[in-house]
């Protein structure tokens, strides 16, 4: 067999478990999520109502075609809430467990603390933070390979979009500092 | 052929060593994108759109094609090296695609798989160049009515045709049209569902959404697998390539019914991912021996890599003749136009003869540049997969945010990006397809448009969707379409059931 001598392993030794148990089942979420749009239905269906939904000497007011927007969203929210209480009862299915949730948050909690982030250091200082503490907190990986990487890519993206391409991100106090 | 003249003017304008440049970056940076875990074709159109913003649009669409047909090609190697699909369309490449790699013919199979790609995108790029300005031309006649009733078969065939619960299909649509006419009505000009904040005056971005939707539910959905991996890493000689193309002949039964599937599911809603499989499917029903499929067989590559890049370049047919897309990377495509100041439809074709005809030729030339570029380069390219997830996460979460806030220069862009991510997480979990979704935003204020301005026209009268033979038929196959499942179930009660098992298998 040439060609194939050559493997690449990856390991992933952080990987959530199998028989991790389950937080919440897909049939409550679902309950849940046709609930909120049963109410933003319901919302955007009166704003609509308010700004008019019926026709006038010139056709359709501007509240017209989103207002039965809104109640065709509301009919299909019913209807799937319907299906998912009855199904409810059946069999419950997993949402995600409790290891998977874990990873999750440990993706999605950097991510809303980058947002912060760069409303108030700027983007570039933001990514700077999130890819170095990301790799290092997260993947466990050697300090120096995470600064460097996080230093570089940043670079890269500054070059790339202030730069080369005049595609300007948002700044904070460090760019003030260099006078960008 | 006045096709072929203004084809040759388009590969004119497309020779500039600029342009060649920015196509292989595109091509790098797609089979990058394809090959990554947690990104794909339409998330890496969508991210790396920011960076045209500033080209002109031939160059940027140039580009961003670029992206699209290397991310089609990296989809390939990841199935393969790894049996890991990199996208859904290359799910079925892994059948046949992994069990060759383990006898230790990944280079055969990774050689049947780019060449295939290659000739259906080559028979869908040579479908849209004749058929494109064909129907485009025809379209220029329609008005608002006709215009309405394309967009309403369009939905009507999603919700009747897809494979999710009706149900879901119609929330997801019903909740992207609504999120559209978000902010300044463009016909009377009044505010809508802004509840007074400034921030939703300028309407939802659909971009903005979609890099929510894509980019970072894809991320969040990645960190619930294992992320291990272990493959197999492959170099291509050319002993090897000449030796697939010497056989190739053998093959073409499979490799044009496969581009043809893959043309009409591509242009019709069904989609890339629909197309590989039954291309693979067929294939096997139509083997002399259909028991040695999944043990390795170069026509288990062959078809639904053939089906799906026919249908994923096909898909962009619609997109360019009548300004709707017929997949979601079509539909980012088409916000790029916009961006770019183009008014997607029939009259491109009329205006920006350069632009669609350097469209159309770079999907020629960004498709031999991109097959010698993966058959030379794979190796590199599968090593890519040896970086940690860990440095690729946070990474793409950041071009992401760059993405997000180039398109109107707003934080709150970014807010709603993680805000889409956390809605595009949750609904891929309970099985509420996102594709309508993205269609029904892109479109949701043309078709609005296009309804109001016919009811003006018309004095509110809705016998206008039937007012003439064209518009009343495509109105009539929209809503037969819209309850297809219940006039196939009827149909097939009737005695018909051959007839429809044959024509929608």
């Amino acid at each position: 067999m040439p060609q194939t001598d050559l493997e690449i392993v990856v390991d992933d030794p952080t990987a959530p478990e199998d028989d991790s148990p389950s937080v919440v089942s897909s049939g409550t979420i679902e309950i849940f999520v046709c609930l909120l749009l049963l109410a933003l239905a319901a919302t955007l269906g009166y704003d609509n109502w308010r700004t008019g939904a019926s026709w006038d000497s010139t056709g359709p007011e501007p509240g017209y075609f989103p207002f039965y927007l809104s109640v065709i969203l509301g009919g299909a929210s019913l209807y799937g809430l319907i299906v998912a209480l009855v199904a409810h009862r059946a069999a419950p299915e997993t949402f995600v467990t409790r290891a998977q949730a874990r990873r999750v948050m440990a993706v999605f909690v950097p991510t809303l603390l980058f947002c912060l982030a760069t409303q108030f250091l700027g983007l570039y200082v933001a990514s700077f933070l999130l890819i170095a503490s990301f790799m290092r907190l997260v993947g466990k990986i050697a300090p120096w390979k995470s600064l460097l990487t996080a230093i570089v890519f940043t670079a890269i993206m500054f070059v790339t979009f202030d730069i080369a391409f005049d595609v300007i991100m948002p700044k904070g106090p460090l760019e003030a500092a260099f006078g960008h | 052929m006045e096709a072929l003249g203004l084809l040759l003017h388009g590969f004119a304008v497309l020779l500039t060593w600029k342009t060649l440049v920015l196509m292989m970056v595109g091509l790098v940076l797609g089979i990058f994108v394809g090959v990554l875990p947690g990104l794909g074709g339409p998330n890496g159109v969508a991210i790396l759109l920011p960076l045209t913003f500033t080209m002109d649009p031939t160059s940027a669409i140039v580009m961003l094609s670029c992206i699209y047909w290397g991310a089609l090609f990296g989809g390939a190697i990841t199935s393969i090296l790894f049996n890991i699909p990199g996208e859904a369309w290359s799910v079925a490449t892994t059948f046949d695609g992994y069990p060759m790699a383990q006898q230790g013919r990944a280079a055969e199979a990774l050689t049947a798989a780019f060449t295939s790609s290659f000739i259906g995108s080559l028979v869908a790029v040579l479908l849209i160049t004749f058929l494109a300005p064909m129907i485009s031309s025809f379209a220029l006649k329609f008005g608002p009515p006709e215009f309405f009733a394309v967009y309403l078969l369009t939905f009507c065939s999603f919700v009747g045709l897809g494979r999710e619960a009706k149900h879901k299909t119609v929330i997801s649509m019903s909740l992207g049209l609504l999120l559209a006419g978000i902010g300044m009505d463009t016909v009377s000009g009044n505010l809508r569902m802004t509840f007074g904040s400034s921030e939703l005056l300028r309407g939802i971005n659909f971009l903005v959404a979609v890099i929510g939707l894509f980019g970072i539910s894809e991320i969040l959905l990645t960190m619930e697998e294992r992320l291990a991996l272990r493959g197999h890493a492959a170099s291509i000689s050319l002993r090897v390539v000449l030796s697939v193309w010497k056989d190739l002949p053998k093959y073409w039964v499979t490799l044009l019914r496969s581009s043809f599937i893959g043309c009409w599911l591509g242009i019709t809603p069904g989609g890339a991912i629909a197309a590989s499989f039954m291309g693979y499917n067929l294939a096997k029903r139509f083997s002399k021996d259909p028991e040695s499929f999944g043990k390795g067989r170069i026509e288990g590559v062959f078809a639904p890599e053939t089906a799906a890049h026919a249908s994923g370049t096909a898909a962009l047919l619609p997109m360019l003749a009548l300004g709707i897309p017929g997949s979601g990377t079509a539909a980012i495509l088409l916000g790029g136009l916009m961006v770019w100041g183009l008014n997607p439809g029939p009259l491109l074709f009329v205006e920006h003869k350069d632009f669609v005809w350097g469209l159309i030729a770079s999907m020629y030339l960004g498709n031999v540049v991109g097959l010698v570029l993966v058959l030379t380069t794979v190796p590199i390219f599968a090593s890519i997969l040896r970086v940690p997830f860990a440095a690729v996460a946070p990474m793409i979460v950041v071009s992401c945010a760059i993405g997000a806030y180039a398109i109107e220069n707003a934080m709150f862009d970014i807010w709603l990006m993680l805000g889409f991510g956390v809605v595009g997480y949750v609904f891929k979990k309970i099985g509420i397809p996102l594709a309508p979704f993205t269609l029904a935003l892109v479109l949701g204020n043309r078709a609005e448009d296009a309804f109001r301005l016919s009811m003006i026209g018309a004095g509110g009268d809705l016998k206008v969707f039937w007012s003439n033979g064209l518009v009343g038929s495509i109105t009539t196959l929209a809503i037969v379409l819209l309850f297809w499942p219940a006039v196939d179930g009827l149909l097939s009660r009737l005695g018909w059931t051959k007839q429809t098992k044959r024509s929608s298998p």
